[in-house]
């Protein structure tokens, strides 16, 4: 039975790579969010300055609502698994489901206990309990990811476990299925992923609004932090990338040969198609852009190093070429891109004109989204490219489905589809509005923010009371 | 080994359920009874007494659900795709609901639309708990390790009855909980409305108690045999007893013990279910010993589960304290 001529396998595969790209929007940038707040919180209270207080509360709110799209996007998910893929539940659900279960027990720990105080009960519970609550939201968040890192780890580099006539999934040795080979690289890769996301969505609106007002100090803070980030931490997640790739080839070289449009075996060095169509019919990459020699440099750092192709393995055994190597190219694309970025702003910085060069703002907003792309083009990579397993090598994607069929599948999906663009649509909505409100502007501005016109008659260096107890000089 | 950790484990998931359906029950009705209470105010203090809470309670279905993935992969991957469509609407709708929660705070124009998602989305939910429920109760056909029946075999009159009593006493949850942290007028409505939620929640009890036992014969023997009936007649003695706490507090202008007469009513259907399900997961076809997961899994879940179960109480049970008392008005969490 089909639904609209689509099998019931490919209709969960778009159900679940659909419900689990809207979640994962959120978390991507929740994970970023929490310690952000966490850092802010600890400034304020650290300095007492309250540009930092008030920025806490700005994000705060916009974090509250991230949240609540991640943890309700989020139920769906730990249901998917068995609507839809329910043999994969019964046969991986004995070694997924425990990884699972522990990212389940920290995410509810700190949802349960700490989220509602750091959201809402500072006055309640006094700073210092309260600055405990937003750092143990902060840290759940990581762990959070961890767990569940480890566990989508595990499907492309299974270890730790034997089978049983059931085909069933024992787990032998627990430490091995967590810390399975490639989940050092997908964990680092990954939290990195969040923090650039998170980074570039806060430096857009840094940007945004001191291109509104150049003298907006929480903006400039806004800014300058999230160019911080953005210098540091790109070139650190290139590096980080570039080792999860050589991990990659070691362990899933077909994928590799799929992200690299390489059909044919190199022996004497493979070249690095920039661009092209691959066509797995035709087992050859259309219109390929190619640098010589430069593929093996990259992945095997040398220039005759061996890269094999997709031919060396079976037709049923090879990933579909095209949407990993599209993904592929997109993602790195905007890695440069926010390097490029981040170089910019060390350079404004240098010359002393972070908050006046107008072109790094408009580029920076026009940034605010690349995380989230580039997570998700990173992400089709590697999840495509484990095609056609869910279990690498063990487990056939074919193998894993729920009894349910066609039709059942794709009215779910449909109804998946129009519930998540309206209110998650809706919930983005919402979330631009809070991001385009200004930072209220803070007592101290106008002493502070006093550019060269505007110091006469100004005194500087006034120290004043301010409404939440501390001290505070310019 | 002297434990057999998959009983241990049932008693896990077993508990994580009650938890959701006492915790996420009560916010789950307030949303139910929002017609009731048609101004903005009166809807601002309603959620405002839930905001700091509703997500913890929710992630209690995301414990039982990865949970059961986790020690009982075998009764999750025939149960899922059972009560399929019962599921997936069910998710949707708690969507809806968790956004609409946060939305209407975000927007004056389209509040209502909010409040209107808010309303049918707890409703919803609502009603597919209690029909997967129900359908769970009824049977569910197996073949060799997979679910072996179409997507409609949830859908029955049974089904709908037991979707309609969970309705019911969510919204009786919602409405003494209502009682319990409102003051004024939203408390002396939510005291009225309260009392025919009662009687229509304790007639629907007893419908679907005395349906289950002729569904089929292990049921029963469970309610009507001896020695198991001495037992067994426990239950329904302890919701007489129940009713009449609730009857006498929402007579005497009591605050807290309707609420807690209501919690005890959930449990003790709860604890009839487990005693017409006890020893199966799903009833007639999977004990709880062959849905089980191997002992490896259920031995190093077990280790976070002794230790994070507990502390999530203690912190839940905090956050609960921490926001106690009735709600004033003038205060927004928003």
């Amino acid at each position: 039975m089909t639904f609209l001529g689509l099998e019931a396998e490919i209709l969960a595969r778009i159900q679940f790579a659909f419900t689990v790209s809207f979640h994962f929007l959120f978390p991507a940038f929740s994970i970023g969010t929490a310690s952000y707040l966490a850092v802010l919180n600890g400034l304020w209270l650290w300095s007492r300055d309250e540009a930092y207080f008030k920025l806490f509360e700005y994000w705060k709110t916009i974090f509250a609502v991230t949240f609540a799209m991640g943890v309700v996007s989020g139920i769906v998910m730990s249901y998917q698994f068995g609507t839809n893929w329910s043999s994969f539940s019964d046969k991986a659900g004995p070694v997924i489901g425990p990884l699972v279960g522990y990212e389940v027990l920290t995410a509810f720990f700190l949802e349960a206990g700490f989220l509602g105080i750091a959201l809402f009960g500072r006055k309640r519970v006094g700073n210092a309990a309260h600055m405990v609550a937003v750092a143990m939201v902060a840290i759940g968040t990581l762990v959070s990811a961890t767990w569940i890192t480890s566990a989508n780890s595990w499907m492309h580099t299974p270890a730790g476990f034997s089978v049983d006539s059931n085909g069933v999934f024992i787990p032998e040795d627990w430490w091995q299925i967590i810390f399975n080979p490639s989940f050092p690289y997908r964990m680092t890769h990954t939290v990195l992923a969040a923090f650039l996301t998170t980074a570039f969505a806060v430096g857009a609106v840094g940007a945004w609004h001191l291109l509104k007002d150049r003298q907006n100090r929480q903006a400039r803070i806004m800014f300058s932090m999230a160019m911080w980030m953005a210098a540091i931490v790109t070139p650190i997640q290139i590096f980080v990338g570039d080792l999860h790739g050589l991990n990659t080839l070691e362990h899933q070289p077909a994928k590799i040969a799929a992200m690299e449009g390489h059909y044919e075996t190199h022996t004497d060095g493979a070249p690095l198609v920039l661009f092209g169509i691959p066509d797995d019919e035709a087992e050859t990459t259309r219109y390929a852009v190619e640098i010589p020699k430069l593929g093996s440099l990259i992945l095997k750092h040398e220039l005759d190093g061996e890269i094999k192709g997709l031919k060396e393995w079976p037709r049923d055994q090879r990933p579909p070429a095209l949407m990993p190597f599209v993904t592929f190219r997109i993602m790195v694309a905007l890695g440069l891109l926010m390097l490029g970025i981040g170089l910019w702003s060390l350079w404004a910085r240098w010359k002393g004109k972070l908050y006046d060069t107008p072109w790094l703002h408009r580029a920076s907003v026009w940034m605010g989204g690349s995380g989230f792309v580039a997570v998700l083009a990173g992400w089709y990579t590697t999840e495509v490219g484990r095609q056609p397993w869910t279990v690498y090598g063990h487990l056939r994607t074919a193998d894993s489905l729920s009894p349910v069929s066609a039709p059942a599948v794709g009215t779910s999906l449909l109804i998946f589809i129009a519930v998540y663009f309206i209110v998650f649509g809706v919930g983005v909505y919402y979330l631009i509005k809070l991001m385009r409100r200004p930072p209220t502007p803070l007592d101290s501005d106008q002493e502070l923010d006093a550019g060269p016109i505007r110091t006469a008659g100004v005194t500087p260096c006034v120290t004043q009371e301010h409404p939440l107890g501390g001290h505070h000089g310019h | 080994m002297a434990i057999d950790l998959s009983f241990v484990w049932a008693g896990i998931i077993a508990f994580a359920v009650l938890a959701y359906v006492v915790l996420d029950g009560f916010d789950l009705g307030i949303g139910i009874v929002f017609p009731f209470f048609s101004s903005r105010r009166d809807r601002d203090v309603m959620t405002n007494s839930i905001a700091p809470v509703w997500d913890g309670n929710e992630t209690w279905l995301v414990l039982g659900g990865g949970g059961l993935m986790a020690v009982f992969p075998l009764a999750y991957a025939i149960i899922l795709p059972a009560l399929y469509m019962p599921i997936i609407l069910m998710l949707v709708s708690l969507i809806f609901r968790g956004v609409a929660f946060e939305f209407r705070w975000r927007t004056h124009h389209e509040s209502h639309l909010w409040d209107f998602g808010f309303w049918i989305g707890s409703s919803v939910a609502a009603l597919m708990q209690g029909i997967a429920l129900g359908a769970l109760v009824q049977g569910i056909a197996v073949e060799g390790r997979q679910y072996a029946g179409g997507w409609w075999d949830w859908l029955t009159p049974f089904s709908i009855l037991t979707g309609v009593a969970v309705l019911v006493g969510y919204a009786l949850l919602g409405v003494t909980w209502l009682n319990l942290k409102t003051s004024g007028d939203i408390q002396a409505r939510s005291a009225n409305l309260a009392r025919p939620l009662s009687l229509a929640l304790l007639a629907l009890i007893g419908v679907v108690s005395l349906w289950t036992p002729f569904i089929n014969e292990m049921y029963f023997e469970r309610w009507f045999g001896w020695p198991t009936a001495f037992f067994s007649s426990f239950v329904p003695l302890l919701l007489a007893l129940c009713a009449f706490v609730l009857w006498h507090g929402l007579t005497h202008d009591k605050h807290v013990q309707p609420f807690l007469a209501a919690l005890g009513l959930f449990v003790l259907s709860f604890a009839g279910l487990g005693v017409s399900f006890y020893p199966y997961m799903i009833p007639g076809v999977l004990t709880i010993k062959e849905a089980a997961a191997p002992e490896s899994s259920l031995k190093f879940l077990l280790v976070g589960a002794v230790i994070l179960v507990p502390m999530i109480l203690a912190y839940t049970a905090y956050a609960y304290w921490v926001f106690r008392g009735k709600i004033d008005p003038e205060e927004g969490y928003h």
